[in-house]
Order: C-alpha cells, then sequence, then structure tokens
C-alpha cells in the first residue's frame, strides 16, 4: 500500500515528507514501547503511535521504517519533527484512535507483521 | 574498504541525557551506511547500539560506546561506570525491568532492551561488576 492510499483512507494530514508518499509499505505495526518496534520490525512497515517524544524517530530511523503515523490527534514535539526533516521520514497525523487506524488499514489489505512468524 | 582498513568510533555517552539520546547510535549508522555494508547487517548495529546507548543513558553512571569495523565485522563494546547489574540472568530475561516511570512514559523499560541486542547479535557478551560497571560486547559478522 502507498503512503499517500494510506494518507487518504485516514482523512491524516501530512506533517513532513510530503514529497515521499509514493513510497510503499507491506505492513503496519502499532506501539507504544519502542523496544517492541526495535525487536520486531522491519523497514517496509508503517508504525502508529501515540507516543510524541523524538525517541520514537529515533527508533524509526534505526529500522529505516518509511513513515510514522500518529493517532488520535496526537502531533509530534517539535524536537521531534525536526529529527524527521533530518531524516527524511514521513510524519502524518490521524484524527483515529489507534484501534480504529489499526481496523481501517487492516480491512483496507495492510497486514500486520505476524505474518512474517516474528511474534513468539 | 580495504583489507587492513578499519574505522573506529568513539562516543561518550552521559547519564540522564535524554535530549542527546539517540545521537551516538545515528552518527553510527550513517557511518555504516557511508561504509556501504548492507542494510540488513547495518541495522541489526544501529539496534543494538541504540539499546546500549538508552541503557547507559537510563541505568548508568554514564559510559561510553565503541564501535569498530573492519572487512569482516562490526564489533560494538558498551561501557559504563556503574552501578553494574546485580542479577545479569535476570537482567537477559525478557519483560524484566528495573526502569523508571519516566522512562516508561518515553517508550523504553519494556525488559527488551539485553534480549533485543543478544538476538541481533552474532556474539554477545555482559560483564559486570557491582559498584565498578558493566561492559557489553556484540559483534556482528559481515558477509562476504
Amino acid at each position: 500500500m502507498y503512503l499517500y492510499e494510506i494518507r487518504d483512507i485516514l482523512d491524516a494530514e501530512v506533517i513532513t515528507g510530503k514529497s515521499r508518499m509514493d513510497r510503499e509499505v507491506d505492513f503496519a505495526f502499532g506501539a507504544d514501547l519502542m523496544s517492541d518496534v526495535l525487536a520486531f520490525v522491519n523497514e517496509r512497515t508503517v508504525l502508529l503511535t501515540g507516543l510524541t517524544n523524538p525517541q520514537v524517530i529515533r527508533t524509526a530511523e534505526m529500522m529505516d521504517l518509511a513513515a510514522i503515523i500518529y493517532v488520535r490527534g496526537k502531533r509530534p514535539d517539535a524536537a521531534s519533527l525536526k529529527l524527521a526533516e533530518e531524516n527524511g521520514m514521513t510524519i502524518m497525523c490521524t484524527p483515529y484512535t489507534l484501534y480504529t487506524t489499526s481496523g481501517i488499514l487492516y480491512n483496507a489489505g495492510l497486514k500486520g507483521i505476524d505474518e512474517l512468524g516474528v511474534i513468539k | 574498504m580495504s583489507q587492513k582498513d578499519m574505522v573506529s568510533l568513539n562516543y561518550r555517552v552521559n547519564a540522564e541525557d535524554f535530549a542527546k539520546a539517540g545521537d551516538a547510535s545515528s552518527n553510527t549508522k550513517k557511518v555504516l551506511k557511508k561504509l556501504g555494508i548492507p542494510s540488513d547487517i547495518t541495522r541489526r548495529a544501529a539496534v543494538v547500539t541504540y539499546e546500549a546507548e538508552m541503557n547507559i543513558i537510563i541505568h548508568s553512571n554514564g559510559g561510553e560506546i565503541i564501535v569498530n569495523i573492519d572487512t569482516t565485522k562490526i564489533q560494538i563494546i558498551a561501557r559504563d561506570y556503574g552501578p553494574g547489574i546485580p542479577d545479569i540472568d535476570k537482567a537477559m530475561q525478557k519483560g524484566y525491568s528495573t526502569a523508571s516511570d519516566h522512562v516508561r512514559e518515553m517508550g523504553f523499560g519494556a525488559g527488551m532492551g539485553l534480549p533485543n541486542m543478544k538476538r541481533c547479535s552474532d556474539e554477545f557478551e555482559i560483564e559486570s561488576k557491582k559498584g565498578e560497571g558493566t561492559t557489553v560486547t556484540s559483534i556482528i559478522h559481515i558477509p562476504d
């Protein structure tokens, strides 16, 4: 699924990385625990989170994640935005809650990383 | 990189310096990318370095991260000045953590740090002495 499709179905506002909306992702992962992201995720994954500090961007940077979607109307802080810009990362904000966001994406065909058999 | 070339990086990491958390790992990752190390290897090294950096910031009195890169491997040494890990077996258990609520609010302290580091390493070793400090050494092989 392309990032621009995700933007459209989530009624999301794109905050950084507007020029990189043609990147494609295969999976989504929802978490506020960054160590879980570091444990399970691969680069063709979009991260859904409600956590707005710079460690989220750092975590995404380490894992080469394509995009971060902040749920339930949350917006990342200024330090996060600066880091995201520096790393060419796409950041979107959706008004939907984590559960609803996940449901919309799953329904549209974007699967979870469970498919990869990485969760034991 | 020619056979005899070796790149060595050294970062000082201060206790509770959350503002700079991730700087050492981010720099390391950029260097590995520049050297043309495969992206999956780079990512594993980035996870090890980042978890090590967070560990030093969260749990220690400060320390350093040394990254040695040659044509065959990446060696990451994370060394701190105490207080040491009382029970390494416990610390290696998934889900075990002594982190504060403040740290958990930042998305860490899930008890996955050391297990994550081990999983991403080909060789992994922890040495810790109470009152003196902890040294974690990780080696990741670079395939031909």
